[in-house]
Protein backbone atom coordinates (compact mmCIF):
# COMPACT_ATOMS: atom_id res chain seq x y z
CA UNK A 1 0.00 0.00 0.00
CA UNK A 2 2.23 3.51 -0.91
CA UNK A 3 2.33 5.94 1.77
CA UNK A 4 -0.84 8.79 2.03
CA UNK A 5 0.62 12.10 1.66
CA UNK A 6 -1.37 14.99 3.81
CA UNK A 7 0.53 17.44 1.97
CA UNK A 8 0.88 17.53 -1.69
CA UNK A 9 1.83 20.52 -3.86
CA UNK A 10 1.90 20.46 -7.97
CA UNK A 11 3.85 22.95 -9.39
CA UNK A 12 2.96 25.58 -6.66
CA UNK A 13 4.47 28.85 -7.39
CA UNK A 14 4.41 32.72 -5.93
CA UNK A 15 4.95 35.63 -7.93
CA UNK A 16 5.60 38.90 -6.65
CA UNK A 17 5.57 42.52 -8.66
CA UNK A 18 8.02 44.80 -7.09
CA UNK A 19 8.34 48.29 -8.11
CA UNK A 20 12.59 48.91 -8.50
CA UNK A 21 13.98 52.66 -9.82
CA UNK A 22 10.42 53.30 -10.97
CA UNK A 23 10.17 49.72 -13.18
CA UNK A 24 7.86 47.15 -12.36
CA UNK A 25 9.64 43.94 -11.66
CA UNK A 26 8.64 40.59 -11.08
CA UNK A 27 9.98 38.39 -8.63
CA UNK A 28 9.36 34.57 -8.32
CA UNK A 29 9.86 33.96 -4.39
CA UNK A 30 8.84 30.11 -5.34
CA UNK A 31 9.00 29.05 -9.00
CA UNK A 32 6.85 25.60 -9.40
CA UNK A 33 7.44 23.49 -6.25
CA UNK A 34 6.61 20.15 -5.98
CA UNK A 35 6.86 18.56 -2.55
CA UNK A 36 5.05 15.39 -1.03
CA UNK A 37 4.80 15.09 3.17
CA UNK A 38 3.95 11.75 4.26
CA UNK A 39 1.59 11.38 7.14
CA UNK A 40 3.12 11.19 10.46
CA UNK A 41 6.49 12.15 9.08
CA UNK A 42 8.80 15.26 10.47
CA UNK A 43 9.35 16.99 7.15
CA UNK A 44 12.18 19.58 7.04
CA UNK A 45 12.77 22.46 4.75
CA UNK A 46 16.20 22.78 4.23
CA UNK A 47 17.46 26.33 2.65
CA UNK A 48 19.07 29.52 2.58
CA UNK A 49 17.38 32.81 4.01
CA UNK A 50 15.27 34.44 1.45
CA UNK A 51 15.21 30.74 -0.65
CA UNK A 52 11.16 30.36 -0.49
CA UNK A 53 10.45 28.46 2.47
CA UNK A 54 8.26 30.68 4.43
CA UNK A 55 6.13 31.79 1.33
CA UNK A 56 5.83 28.19 0.40
CA UNK A 57 4.77 27.75 4.26
CA UNK A 58 2.44 30.56 4.03
CA UNK A 59 0.73 29.31 0.30
CA UNK A 60 0.39 26.01 2.49
CA UNK A 61 -1.68 27.96 5.86
CA UNK A 62 -3.50 29.61 3.26
CA UNK A 63 -2.35 33.14 4.48
CA UNK A 64 -1.38 34.19 1.02
CA UNK A 65 -3.04 32.61 -2.15
CA UNK A 66 -0.68 31.12 -4.87
CA UNK A 67 -0.23 32.33 -8.24
CA UNK A 68 0.29 28.97 -9.91
CA UNK A 69 -0.02 25.56 -9.13
CA UNK A 70 -2.41 23.64 -7.09
CA UNK A 71 -1.90 22.12 -3.72
CA UNK A 72 -4.05 19.61 -1.52
CA UNK A 73 -3.98 19.66 2.55
CA UNK A 74 -5.28 16.76 4.16
CA UNK A 75 -6.77 16.03 1.42
CA UNK A 76 -8.19 19.38 0.63
CA UNK A 77 -8.20 21.83 -2.25
CA UNK A 78 -5.80 24.72 -1.71
CA UNK A 79 -7.76 26.98 -3.54
CA UNK A 80 -10.99 26.25 -2.73
CA UNK A 81 -11.19 24.72 0.57
CA UNK A 82 -9.61 26.97 2.67
CA UNK A 83 -11.57 26.99 5.99
CA UNK A 84 -11.59 23.09 6.16
CA UNK A 85 -7.14 23.40 5.65
CA UNK A 86 -7.69 26.58 8.86
CA UNK A 87 -9.10 23.29 11.17
CA UNK A 88 -6.90 20.75 10.27
CA UNK A 89 -3.78 22.61 10.36
CA UNK A 90 -1.78 24.87 12.84
CA UNK A 91 1.43 27.26 11.65
CA UNK A 92 3.92 29.01 13.46
CA UNK A 93 5.61 31.53 11.85
CA UNK A 94 8.99 32.92 12.26
CA UNK A 95 7.39 36.23 14.41
CA UNK A 96 5.72 32.94 16.69
CA UNK A 97 2.42 34.91 17.04
CA UNK A 98 2.03 34.84 20.99
CA UNK A 99 0.55 37.86 21.83
CA UNK A 100 2.89 39.54 24.33
CA UNK A 101 0.41 42.00 26.32
CA UNK A 102 -1.38 38.84 27.91
CA UNK A 103 -0.39 36.23 29.51
CA UNK A 104 0.30 32.46 27.89
CA UNK A 105 -2.93 31.14 29.85
CA UNK A 106 -5.70 34.22 28.14
CA UNK A 107 -3.04 33.26 24.67
CA UNK A 108 -4.30 30.02 24.80
CA UNK A 109 -8.04 30.45 25.74
CA UNK A 110 -7.84 33.36 22.73
CA UNK A 111 -6.83 30.74 20.57
CA UNK A 112 -9.17 27.75 21.51
CA UNK A 113 -12.49 30.26 21.01
CA UNK A 114 -11.34 31.33 17.93
CA UNK A 115 -11.46 27.87 16.71
CA UNK A 116 -14.48 27.80 18.16
CA UNK A 117 -14.40 26.04 21.41
CA UNK A 118 -16.84 27.61 24.38
CA UNK A 119 -15.41 29.19 27.43
CA UNK A 120 -15.21 25.96 29.67
CA UNK A 121 -13.54 24.10 26.57
CA UNK A 122 -11.20 26.65 26.14
CA UNK A 123 -10.52 27.00 29.46
CA UNK A 124 -9.45 23.12 29.85
CA UNK A 125 -7.65 22.88 26.45
CA UNK A 126 -5.57 25.58 27.77
CA UNK A 127 -4.87 23.91 30.63
CA UNK A 128 -3.78 21.01 29.13
CA UNK A 129 -1.38 22.04 27.08
CA UNK A 130 0.39 24.30 29.85
CA UNK A 131 1.05 21.50 31.50
CA UNK A 132 1.79 19.05 28.10
CA UNK A 133 4.60 21.82 27.75
CA UNK A 134 5.41 22.50 31.13
CA UNK A 135 4.45 25.94 31.29
CA UNK A 136 3.56 26.17 34.29
CA UNK A 137 5.68 28.42 36.47
CA UNK A 138 5.16 31.51 33.98
CA UNK A 139 1.70 30.89 32.23
CA UNK A 140 0.45 32.90 34.21
CA UNK A 141 2.75 36.08 33.35
CA UNK A 142 2.59 38.31 30.33
CA UNK A 143 4.40 37.48 27.27
CA UNK A 144 6.68 40.16 27.26
CA UNK A 145 8.64 38.97 29.88
CA UNK A 146 8.88 35.50 28.84
CA UNK A 147 12.83 34.00 27.62
CA UNK A 148 13.17 33.04 23.88
CA UNK A 149 12.47 29.36 24.35
CA UNK A 150 9.10 29.95 26.80
CA UNK A 151 7.90 32.44 24.43
CA UNK A 152 8.40 29.46 21.84
CA UNK A 153 6.96 26.97 23.60
CA UNK A 154 4.10 29.13 23.69
CA UNK A 155 4.21 29.75 20.32
CA UNK A 156 3.61 25.82 19.23
CA UNK A 157 1.50 25.64 22.37
CA UNK A 158 -1.24 27.79 20.38
CA UNK A 159 -1.05 26.36 16.97
CA UNK A 160 -1.50 22.84 18.64
CA UNK A 161 -4.84 24.31 20.47
CA UNK A 162 -7.29 22.82 18.12
CA UNK A 163 -5.38 19.70 17.54
CA UNK A 164 -4.18 19.75 13.90
CA UNK A 165 -3.67 16.93 11.66
CA UNK A 166 -0.39 18.91 10.42
CA UNK A 167 1.73 21.58 12.50
CA UNK A 168 3.53 23.69 10.08
CA UNK A 169 7.06 25.65 11.48
CA UNK A 170 8.58 28.01 10.16
CA UNK A 171 12.26 27.90 11.92
CA UNK A 172 11.17 26.58 14.94
CA UNK A 173 14.75 27.28 16.82
CA UNK A 174 15.97 29.94 14.77
CA UNK A 175 17.69 32.29 17.80
CA UNK A 176 17.19 30.00 20.78
CA UNK A 177 19.77 28.41 23.12
CA UNK A 178 20.87 25.01 22.96
CA UNK A 179 19.02 23.99 25.71
CA UNK A 180 15.85 25.59 24.66
CA UNK A 181 16.65 23.58 21.17
CA UNK A 182 17.03 20.44 22.79
CA UNK A 183 13.38 20.75 24.36
CA UNK A 184 11.84 21.86 20.68
CA UNK A 185 13.02 18.81 19.37
CA UNK A 186 11.93 16.32 21.64
CA UNK A 187 8.37 18.12 21.81
CA UNK A 188 8.15 18.04 18.11
CA UNK A 189 9.47 13.98 18.28
CA UNK A 190 6.65 14.00 20.81
CA UNK A 191 4.39 15.49 18.80
CA UNK A 192 5.16 12.93 16.15
CA UNK A 193 4.22 9.79 18.06
CA UNK A 194 0.84 11.51 18.53
CA UNK A 195 0.49 11.27 14.91
CA UNK A 196 0.61 14.82 14.12
CA UNK A 197 2.86 15.60 10.73
CA UNK A 198 5.32 18.24 10.93
CA UNK A 199 6.69 20.63 8.64
CA UNK A 200 9.42 22.26 9.62
CA UNK A 201 11.90 24.82 7.65
CA UNK A 202 15.05 25.29 9.16
CA UNK A 203 18.73 27.10 7.85
CA UNK A 204 20.37 24.78 10.93
CA UNK A 205 22.24 21.48 8.88
CA UNK A 206 21.98 19.64 12.06
CA UNK A 207 18.60 20.37 12.73
CA UNK A 208 17.41 19.05 9.21
CA UNK A 209 19.48 15.88 9.37
CA UNK A 210 18.86 14.64 13.44
CA UNK A 211 15.06 16.09 13.22
CA UNK A 212 13.50 15.06 10.19
CA UNK A 213 12.42 12.11 8.31
CA UNK A 214 12.67 13.95 5.40
CA UNK A 215 14.26 16.40 4.27
CA UNK A 216 13.61 18.68 1.10
CA UNK A 217 16.48 21.65 -0.34
CA UNK A 218 14.97 24.57 -1.54
CA UNK A 219 17.59 27.22 -2.94
CA UNK A 220 16.01 30.04 -4.94
CA UNK A 221 13.10 29.23 -4.98
CA UNK A 222 13.29 25.64 -6.18
CA UNK A 223 12.95 22.17 -4.80
CA UNK A 224 16.60 20.39 -5.24
CA UNK A 225 17.22 17.84 -3.73
CA UNK A 226 14.27 15.89 -1.96
CA UNK A 227 14.64 12.77 0.34
CA UNK A 228 15.60 11.05 3.64
CA UNK A 229 18.86 12.70 5.17
CA UNK A 230 20.98 9.68 5.03
CA UNK A 231 19.69 8.51 1.42
CA UNK A 232 20.90 12.44 0.44
CA UNK A 233 24.32 11.92 1.53
CA UNK A 234 24.40 8.60 0.16
CA UNK A 235 23.76 10.37 -3.14
CA UNK A 236 26.83 12.10 -2.46
CA UNK A 237 29.67 9.07 -2.25
CA UNK A 238 32.05 7.55 0.27
CA UNK A 239 33.01 8.68 3.53
CA UNK A 240 36.28 9.86 4.21
CA UNK A 241 38.96 8.23 6.61
CA UNK A 242 42.47 10.25 7.02
CA UNK A 243 45.23 8.90 9.13
CA UNK A 244 48.16 10.66 10.26
CA UNK A 245 51.42 8.74 10.40
CA UNK A 246 54.97 9.55 11.82
CA UNK A 247 56.76 9.61 8.42
CA UNK A 248 56.22 9.63 4.81
CA UNK A 249 57.07 6.73 3.98
CA UNK A 250 55.13 5.20 6.77
CA UNK A 251 52.55 6.33 5.13
CA UNK A 252 52.70 5.38 1.66
CA UNK A 253 53.60 1.59 2.83
CA UNK A 254 50.25 1.73 4.76
CA UNK A 255 48.33 3.18 2.07
CA UNK A 256 49.62 0.58 -0.25
CA UNK A 257 48.40 -2.00 2.88
CA UNK A 258 45.16 -0.54 3.38
CA UNK A 259 44.48 -0.36 -0.55
CA UNK A 260 43.94 -3.79 -0.70
CA UNK A 261 41.43 -4.62 1.61
CA UNK A 262 37.95 -5.16 0.13
CA UNK A 263 36.30 -2.73 2.50
CA UNK A 264 38.68 0.52 0.85
CA UNK A 265 36.78 2.02 -2.09
CA UNK A 266 40.46 3.81 -3.08
CA UNK A 267 42.97 5.13 -1.15
CA UNK A 268 45.85 7.99 -1.50
CA UNK A 269 48.58 9.51 0.17
CA UNK A 270 49.88 13.03 0.83
CA UNK A 271 52.68 13.55 2.63
CA UNK A 272 52.73 12.40 6.21
CA UNK A 273 48.40 11.76 5.88
CA UNK A 274 46.48 8.34 3.92
CA UNK A 275 43.14 9.74 2.68
CA UNK A 276 40.68 6.32 2.76
CA UNK A 277 37.14 6.48 0.95
CA UNK A 278 35.05 3.64 2.30
CA UNK A 279 31.16 3.31 3.00
CA UNK A 280 29.87 3.07 6.03
CA UNK A 281 33.12 3.86 8.15
CA UNK A 282 31.64 3.18 11.56
CA UNK A 283 31.29 -0.65 10.61
CA UNK A 284 34.85 -0.62 8.39
CA UNK A 285 37.00 1.69 11.00
CA UNK A 286 37.67 -1.06 13.56
CA UNK A 287 38.90 -4.28 10.88
CA UNK A 288 41.22 -1.73 9.32
CA UNK A 289 42.80 -0.01 12.20
CA UNK A 290 43.05 -4.39 13.07
CA UNK A 291 44.96 -4.74 9.83
CA UNK A 292 47.48 -1.91 10.64
CA UNK A 293 47.89 -2.78 13.94
CA UNK A 294 49.13 -6.41 12.84
CA UNK A 295 51.34 -5.02 10.43
CA UNK A 296 52.98 -3.27 13.43
CA UNK A 297 51.76 0.27 11.51
CA UNK A 298 51.20 3.09 13.86
CA UNK A 299 48.79 5.95 13.13
CA UNK A 300 49.17 8.78 15.31
CA UNK A 301 46.21 10.65 14.54
CA UNK A 302 42.38 9.78 12.77
CA UNK A 303 40.20 12.09 11.23
CA UNK A 304 36.31 10.89 10.07
CA UNK A 305 34.20 12.56 7.81
CA UNK A 306 31.04 11.86 6.44
CA UNK A 307 28.86 13.80 3.93
CA UNK A 308 26.68 16.42 5.21
CA UNK A 309 23.71 17.83 3.74
CA UNK A 310 26.06 20.88 3.45
CA UNK A 311 28.15 18.75 0.78
CA UNK A 312 24.39 18.36 -0.56
CA UNK A 313 23.40 21.43 -0.96
CA UNK A 314 27.42 22.41 -2.38
CA UNK A 315 26.56 19.54 -4.63
CA UNK A 316 22.99 20.53 -6.25
CA UNK A 317 23.41 25.13 -5.89
CA UNK A 318 27.56 25.11 -5.96
CA UNK A 319 27.34 27.00 -2.68
CA UNK A 320 27.56 26.22 0.74
CA UNK A 321 24.94 26.51 3.19
CA UNK A 322 27.28 27.48 5.70
CA UNK A 323 29.08 30.20 3.85
CA UNK A 324 25.37 31.45 2.97
CA UNK A 325 24.67 31.87 6.93
CA UNK A 326 28.13 33.05 8.15
CA UNK A 327 27.59 36.24 5.38
CA UNK A 328 24.23 36.55 6.78
CA UNK A 329 25.59 36.92 10.21
CA UNK A 330 27.92 39.36 8.95
CA UNK A 331 25.30 41.75 7.48
CA UNK B 1 -22.99 34.06 14.06
CA UNK B 2 -19.72 33.68 13.93
CA UNK B 3 -18.45 37.36 13.16
CA UNK B 4 -20.59 38.69 16.62
CA UNK B 5 -19.20 36.36 18.47
CA UNK B 6 -15.47 36.91 17.12
CA UNK B 7 -16.07 40.49 17.34
CA UNK B 8 -17.12 40.25 20.88
CA UNK B 9 -13.75 38.00 21.81
CA UNK B 10 -11.35 40.63 19.78
CA UNK B 11 -13.27 43.79 21.72
CA UNK B 12 -13.07 42.22 25.08
CA UNK B 13 -9.10 41.26 24.33
CA UNK B 14 -8.06 44.94 23.41
CA UNK B 15 -10.27 46.04 25.86
CA UNK B 16 -8.25 44.37 28.53
CA UNK B 17 -4.91 45.83 26.91
CA UNK B 18 -6.32 48.85 27.14
CA UNK B 19 -7.09 48.95 30.40
CA UNK B 20 -4.04 46.89 31.79
CA UNK B 21 -2.32 50.26 30.32
CA UNK B 22 -4.63 52.56 31.39
CA UNK B 23 -1.93 55.19 30.81
CA UNK B 24 -2.64 55.73 27.16
CA UNK B 25 -6.37 56.63 28.29
CA UNK B 26 -5.05 59.55 29.94
CA UNK B 27 -2.19 60.47 27.89
CA UNK B 28 -4.68 61.41 25.23
CA UNK B 29 -6.86 63.45 27.59
CA UNK B 30 -3.83 65.59 28.23
CA UNK B 31 -3.95 67.35 25.04
CA UNK B 32 -8.15 68.66 25.19
CA UNK B 33 -7.60 69.66 28.64
CA UNK B 34 -4.38 71.73 28.01
CA UNK B 35 -6.39 73.12 25.26
CA UNK B 36 -9.63 73.76 27.66
CA UNK B 37 -6.97 75.68 30.32
CA UNK B 38 -4.36 77.79 28.10
CA UNK B 39 -6.46 78.07 25.05
CA UNK B 40 -9.96 78.46 25.50
CA UNK B 41 -9.44 81.64 27.60
CA UNK B 42 -7.78 83.60 24.23
CA UNK B 43 -11.26 82.87 22.82
CA UNK B 44 -13.33 84.86 25.72
CA UNK B 45 -11.52 88.05 24.56
CA UNK B 46 -13.17 87.11 20.74
CA UNK B 47 -16.46 86.86 21.82
CA UNK B 48 -18.56 88.96 20.19
CA UNK B 49 -17.44 88.20 16.23
CA UNK B 50 -19.54 86.19 13.37
CA UNK B 51 -19.57 82.42 14.69
CA UNK B 52 -18.80 83.19 18.61
CA UNK B 53 -21.49 84.86 20.86
CA UNK B 54 -20.58 86.80 23.43
CA UNK B 55 -20.10 84.84 26.54
CA UNK B 56 -21.04 81.55 24.80
CA UNK B 57 -17.40 80.60 23.43
CA UNK B 58 -17.12 77.74 25.42
CA UNK B 59 -19.96 76.46 24.34
CA UNK B 60 -19.13 77.05 20.16
CA UNK B 61 -15.17 75.88 21.64
CA UNK B 62 -15.97 72.69 23.06
CA UNK B 63 -18.43 71.04 20.68
CA UNK B 64 -15.09 71.70 18.31
CA UNK B 65 -12.61 70.38 20.75
CA UNK B 66 -14.54 67.30 21.32
CA UNK B 67 -14.26 66.44 17.46
CA UNK B 68 -10.50 67.20 17.59
CA UNK B 69 -10.68 64.90 19.99
CA UNK B 70 -12.43 62.22 18.13
CA UNK B 71 -10.08 62.81 15.30
CA UNK B 72 -6.75 62.54 17.04
CA UNK B 73 -7.45 60.00 19.55
CA UNK B 74 -8.10 57.45 17.04
CA UNK B 75 -5.47 58.64 14.43
CA UNK B 76 -2.59 56.84 16.09
CA UNK B 77 -4.30 53.56 16.67
CA UNK B 78 -2.52 52.07 13.98
CA UNK B 79 0.79 51.80 16.11
CA UNK B 80 -0.10 49.07 18.32
CA UNK B 81 -1.64 47.29 14.96
CA UNK B 82 2.18 47.81 13.57
CA UNK B 83 3.66 46.00 17.00
CA UNK B 84 0.96 42.99 16.85
CA UNK B 85 1.48 42.40 12.70
CA UNK B 86 5.40 42.32 13.44
CA UNK B 87 5.04 39.64 16.51
CA UNK B 88 3.36 37.83 14.20
CA UNK B 89 -0.36 37.87 16.21
CA UNK B 90 -2.28 38.75 13.16
CA UNK B 91 -0.71 36.29 11.13
CA UNK B 92 -1.30 33.90 13.65
CA UNK B 93 -5.42 35.35 13.86
CA UNK B 94 -5.73 35.09 9.83
CA UNK B 95 -4.82 31.14 9.98
CA UNK B 96 -7.69 30.23 11.93
CA UNK B 97 -11.07 30.48 10.93
CA UNK B 98 -11.78 33.87 12.44
CA UNK B 99 -14.05 35.69 10.50
CA UNK B 100 -11.89 38.81 8.75
CA UNK B 101 -13.99 41.71 9.79
CA UNK B 102 -13.78 40.85 13.46
CA UNK B 103 -10.12 41.19 13.86
CA UNK B 104 -10.95 45.39 12.90
CA UNK B 105 -14.17 45.55 13.94
CA UNK B 106 -13.40 44.51 18.18
CA UNK B 107 -10.14 47.29 17.69
CA UNK B 108 -12.38 49.52 16.64
CA UNK B 109 -15.28 49.20 18.93
CA UNK B 110 -12.69 50.02 21.60
CA UNK B 111 -11.29 52.96 20.58
CA UNK B 112 -14.81 54.01 20.24
CA UNK B 113 -15.40 53.22 24.02
CA UNK B 114 -12.50 54.69 24.74
CA UNK B 115 -13.07 57.55 23.19
CA UNK B 116 -16.42 57.97 24.32
CA UNK B 117 -15.34 57.94 27.54
CA UNK B 118 -12.72 60.94 27.00
CA UNK B 119 -15.14 62.97 25.77
CA UNK B 120 -17.75 62.85 28.76
CA UNK B 121 -14.67 63.73 30.78
CA UNK B 122 -13.28 66.11 28.79
CA UNK B 123 -17.28 67.66 28.80
CA UNK B 124 -17.94 67.42 32.58
CA UNK B 125 -14.54 69.22 32.64
CA UNK B 126 -15.80 71.77 30.88
CA UNK B 127 -18.73 72.64 32.81
CA UNK B 128 -17.62 74.69 35.72
CA UNK B 129 -15.94 76.84 32.70
CA UNK B 130 -20.21 77.63 31.83
CA UNK B 131 -20.79 74.91 29.26
CA UNK B 132 -24.86 74.51 29.30
CA UNK B 133 -25.15 71.38 28.78
CA UNK B 134 -27.92 70.04 26.81
CA UNK B 135 -28.18 66.39 27.66
CA UNK B 136 -30.06 64.90 24.56
CA UNK B 137 -28.23 66.88 22.02
CA UNK B 138 -25.26 65.88 23.96
CA UNK B 139 -26.15 62.08 24.04
CA UNK B 140 -26.81 62.14 20.18
CA UNK B 141 -23.43 63.84 19.33
CA UNK B 142 -21.64 61.32 21.75
CA UNK B 143 -22.98 59.01 18.56
CA UNK B 144 -21.36 61.03 16.36
CA UNK B 145 -17.66 61.34 17.75
CA UNK B 146 -18.64 57.49 17.38
CA UNK B 147 -18.31 57.67 13.69
CA UNK B 148 -15.86 59.74 13.66
CA UNK B 149 -13.83 57.83 15.88
CA UNK B 150 -14.77 54.51 13.47
CA UNK B 151 -13.28 56.52 10.48
CA UNK B 152 -9.92 57.75 11.84
CA UNK B 153 -9.60 54.41 13.26
CA UNK B 154 -10.00 52.62 10.55
CA UNK B 155 -7.80 54.82 8.77
CA UNK B 156 -5.21 54.54 10.75
CA UNK B 157 -5.18 50.58 10.93
CA UNK B 158 -5.69 50.77 7.01
CA UNK B 159 -2.31 52.20 6.98
CA UNK B 160 -1.10 50.22 9.18
CA UNK B 161 -1.81 46.95 7.14
CA UNK B 162 -0.43 48.49 4.11
CA UNK B 163 2.89 50.19 5.62
CA UNK B 164 3.75 47.37 8.35
CA UNK B 165 6.42 50.04 9.69
CA UNK B 166 5.68 52.60 12.59
CA UNK B 167 7.86 55.47 10.65
CA UNK B 168 5.83 55.80 7.31
CA UNK B 169 2.51 55.30 9.39
CA UNK B 170 3.54 58.12 11.40
CA UNK B 171 4.26 60.40 9.04
CA UNK B 172 1.30 59.28 6.70
CA UNK B 173 -0.76 60.40 9.49
CA UNK B 174 0.56 63.26 10.49
CA UNK B 175 0.40 64.93 6.85
CA UNK B 176 -3.35 64.27 6.53
CA UNK B 177 -4.47 64.91 10.44
CA UNK B 178 -3.20 68.05 10.46
CA UNK B 179 -4.70 70.01 7.12
CA UNK B 180 -8.10 67.92 8.29
CA UNK B 181 -8.37 69.06 11.48
CA UNK B 182 -7.50 72.69 10.23
CA UNK B 183 -9.31 72.59 7.62
CA UNK B 184 -12.88 71.86 9.80
CA UNK B 185 -13.35 74.90 12.23
CA UNK B 186 -12.00 72.65 14.79
CA UNK B 187 -10.59 76.17 16.54
CA UNK B 188 -12.18 79.45 15.18
CA UNK B 189 -15.69 79.09 13.44
CA UNK B 190 -15.22 78.74 9.79
CA UNK B 191 -17.47 82.15 9.08
CA UNK B 192 -14.31 83.80 10.35
CA UNK B 193 -12.35 82.16 7.23
CA UNK B 194 -11.49 83.95 4.08
CA UNK B 195 -14.27 82.91 0.91
CA UNK B 196 -11.48 80.30 -0.69
CA UNK B 197 -10.27 78.26 2.57
CA UNK B 198 -14.33 78.23 3.71
CA UNK B 199 -14.44 76.28 -0.11
CA UNK B 200 -11.79 74.25 0.38
CA UNK B 201 -13.04 73.06 4.08
CA UNK B 202 -16.05 72.76 2.31
CA UNK B 203 -13.94 69.03 0.84
CA UNK B 204 -13.54 67.79 4.15
CA UNK B 205 -15.99 66.16 5.52
CA UNK B 206 -15.31 66.67 9.30
CA UNK B 207 -16.15 70.34 8.98
CA UNK B 208 -19.95 68.78 8.44
CA UNK B 209 -18.98 66.79 11.95
CA UNK B 210 -17.62 70.29 13.81
CA UNK B 211 -20.83 72.36 12.53
CA UNK B 212 -23.23 69.32 13.67
CA UNK B 213 -21.51 68.99 16.81
CA UNK B 214 -22.06 72.58 17.88
CA UNK B 215 -25.81 72.66 16.32
CA UNK B 216 -26.14 69.45 19.04
CA UNK B 217 -24.47 71.54 21.81
CA UNK B 218 -26.84 74.19 21.13
CA UNK B 219 -29.68 71.98 21.56
CA UNK B 220 -30.81 72.31 17.65
CA UNK B 221 -31.15 68.13 17.63
CA UNK B 222 -33.33 69.09 14.37
CA UNK B 223 -30.87 71.48 12.63
CA UNK B 224 -30.15 69.66 8.92
CA UNK B 225 -26.30 70.94 9.52
CA UNK B 226 -26.79 67.53 12.20
CA UNK B 227 -28.32 65.13 9.68
CA UNK B 228 -26.03 66.49 7.19
CA UNK B 229 -22.89 65.40 9.93
CA UNK B 230 -24.14 62.61 10.39
CA UNK B 231 -24.63 61.28 6.36
CA UNK B 232 -21.44 62.12 5.89
CA UNK B 233 -19.80 60.71 8.66
CA UNK B 234 -21.42 57.80 8.83
CA UNK B 235 -20.62 57.57 4.90
CA UNK B 236 -16.60 57.88 5.08
CA UNK B 237 -16.65 55.43 8.36
CA UNK B 238 -18.24 53.06 6.62
CA UNK B 239 -15.56 53.71 2.94
CA UNK B 240 -12.65 53.99 5.80
CA UNK B 241 -13.77 50.72 7.28
CA UNK B 242 -14.60 48.86 4.06
CA UNK B 243 -11.08 49.85 2.79
CA UNK B 244 -9.18 48.92 6.44
CA UNK B 245 -10.71 45.04 5.70
CA UNK B 246 -9.67 44.63 2.41
CA UNK B 247 -5.78 46.17 3.33
CA UNK B 248 -6.38 43.21 6.26
CA UNK B 249 -7.67 40.64 3.53
CA UNK B 250 -5.05 41.47 1.29
CA UNK B 251 -2.12 42.30 3.42
CA UNK B 252 0.37 39.40 2.48
CA UNK B 253 -0.88 39.07 -0.87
Amino acid sequence: MPETCIIETNGLKKTYSTKSKGRKKLVEAVKGVDLSVKKGEIYGFLGPNGAGKSTTQKMLSTLIPPTGGAATVNGFDLLREQKKIRMCIGFVSQAGGTDPLSTGFENLIMQARLYGADKDTAKKRAEDFIRRFQMESFADRRASSYSGGQRRRCDIALGMIHHPAILLLDEPTTGLDPQSRAYLWEEIRNLQKDGVSVFLSTHYLDEADKLCDTVAIIDNGEIVAQGAPADLKAGIGADTISLDFATADIAVKSMELLQNAEEVENANAKGNTVHLHVKNMEQVLPSLLRLLDTNRFEAQSIALMKPSLDDVFLKHTGRSLREDNYNENDQ
Amino acid sequence: MKMISDTRLMFKRSIKHALRDPIWVFLNLFQPILYLLLFMPLLEGLGGVPGLPEGKTVQVFIPGLLVMLAMFGSAFVGFGLVDEIRTGVIDRFLVTPVHRTAILLGRVLKDVVILLCQCVIVTLIAVPFGLVLDIGGFAVSLLLYAFIAVSMSSMSYGFALIYKSEDTLSSTLNTIALPVSLLSGIMLPLVLAPLWLQTLAGINPFSYAVNASRALFAGNIASPDVLTGFIVIILLAALLFWWAVRSLKKMAA
